[in-house]
């Protein structure tokens, strides 16, 4: 289980680290306990499932590539079957299932933009099933932070 | 921006994460033949271009209990909506909000956000608070509450676009 020296690293740490040689010995000072202490407990959050990756988070978009939203109002006896139709694209980084109407929504991540309408097409001919495509127009804010 | 062959062997390098270790950027050079400071020279002038928006842990927000997340979407009129969302913004259980293109008549919703919160009734009462905040509570509104995933992977491209872990979920 986390304790509080777990929690407060979480909490310091999804702010991002700086592009230094030793990234987590601000933290450590801060937390008064040693570097190797801070690599033991991420390492071991990571072994839990608690952490994901350690990295980048990149901007598609800056790096020339495409993202986008789109959504599905899947017959629920078809759900199973048309999650696996969609899984099966390598286009598609997430694939979910919400309450409501729309009840399937996947996010399409592609280096050319211009693969997007293609992808989109292939989905609802192999599905049979019409896809809104609802594109980012604007971003307001993306601030994936949680309180441990 | 521009982004060079090195960069794009760099990026590949960290996209599948980083190590837990005292020094990460110098054992991430490793893999690509750069030294530790070629390493952090290169990610800096990416992080200053936007290129990479910020180095840090993605927490599994689904394993610290967070687990009913709403998208809360609402139909605002066009000339009000960047005002409304930046209302939205100053909320801090507010993590993602973007404009999106309409799709009427099946879809009339054009600003969406994310409310992740560890208890439905708790999230719909934030949806509730966050529209009256935003003075948008009279206008068409719903909350898809995400249930199953089936597919969450960051991404197999060359070079890896990876996705933020939540990104709508």
């Amino acid at each position: 289980m986390m304790d509080a020296t777990d929690r407060a690293l979480l909490r310091e740490l999804q702010a991002g680290v700086a592009a230094v040689p030793r990234p987590f010995a601000p933290i450590a000072q801060k937390l008064g306990i040693d570097e190797a202490e801070v690599v033991r407990r991420l390492e071991r959050m990571r072994e839990d499932g608690r952490l994901g990756r350690f990295g980048p988070l990149f901007d598609a978009e800056q790096l020339g590539g495409a993202v986008a939203l789109c959504a599905m109002a899947v017959p629920p006896e078809r759900f199973t079957e048309v999650a696996a139709l969609v899984k099966s694209f390598p286009e598609v980084a997430h694939n979910y299932e919400r309450t409501g109407r729309f009840n399937m929504w996947f996010v399409l991540a592609v280096l050319d933009p211009e693969a997007i309408p293609r992808v989109v097409a292939d989905i609802e001919r192999d599905t049979g099933l019409s896809v809104l495509l609802l594109p980012k127009l604007e971003e307001y804010r993306l601030e994936l932070r949680f309180e441990p | 921006m521009g982004v060079s062959e090195r960069d794009r062997c760099l990026l590949a390098a960290v996209a599948g994460g980083l190590p837990f270790v005292r020094r990460p950027f110098a054992a991430i050079g490793e893999r690509c033949g750069m030294d530790e400071e070629e390493v952090i020279a290169r990610l800096r002038r990416m992080l200053a271009t936007g290129v990479i928006r910020r180095f840090g842990i993605v927490v599994r927000h689904r394993a610290l209990g967070y687990r009913a997340n709403a998208m809360v979407v609402f139909d605002v009129p066009d000339a009000d909506v960047r005002q409304k969302a930046l209302r939205l913004c100053d909320l801090p259980f507010v993590t993602l909000c973007y404009r999106r293109r309409r799709r009427p008549p099946l879809w009339p919703y054009n600003l969406f956000c994310m409310i992740h919160g560890r208890e439905r009734g708790r999230v719909e009462r934030l949806a509730e608070e966050a529209a009256r905040f935003a003075g948008i509570a009279h206008l068409p509104r719903a909350a898809l509450f995400s249930r199953r995933c089936f597919v969450q992977r960051g991404a197999r491209y060359e070079p890896p676009l990876a996705l933020p872990e939540a990104e709508v979920r």
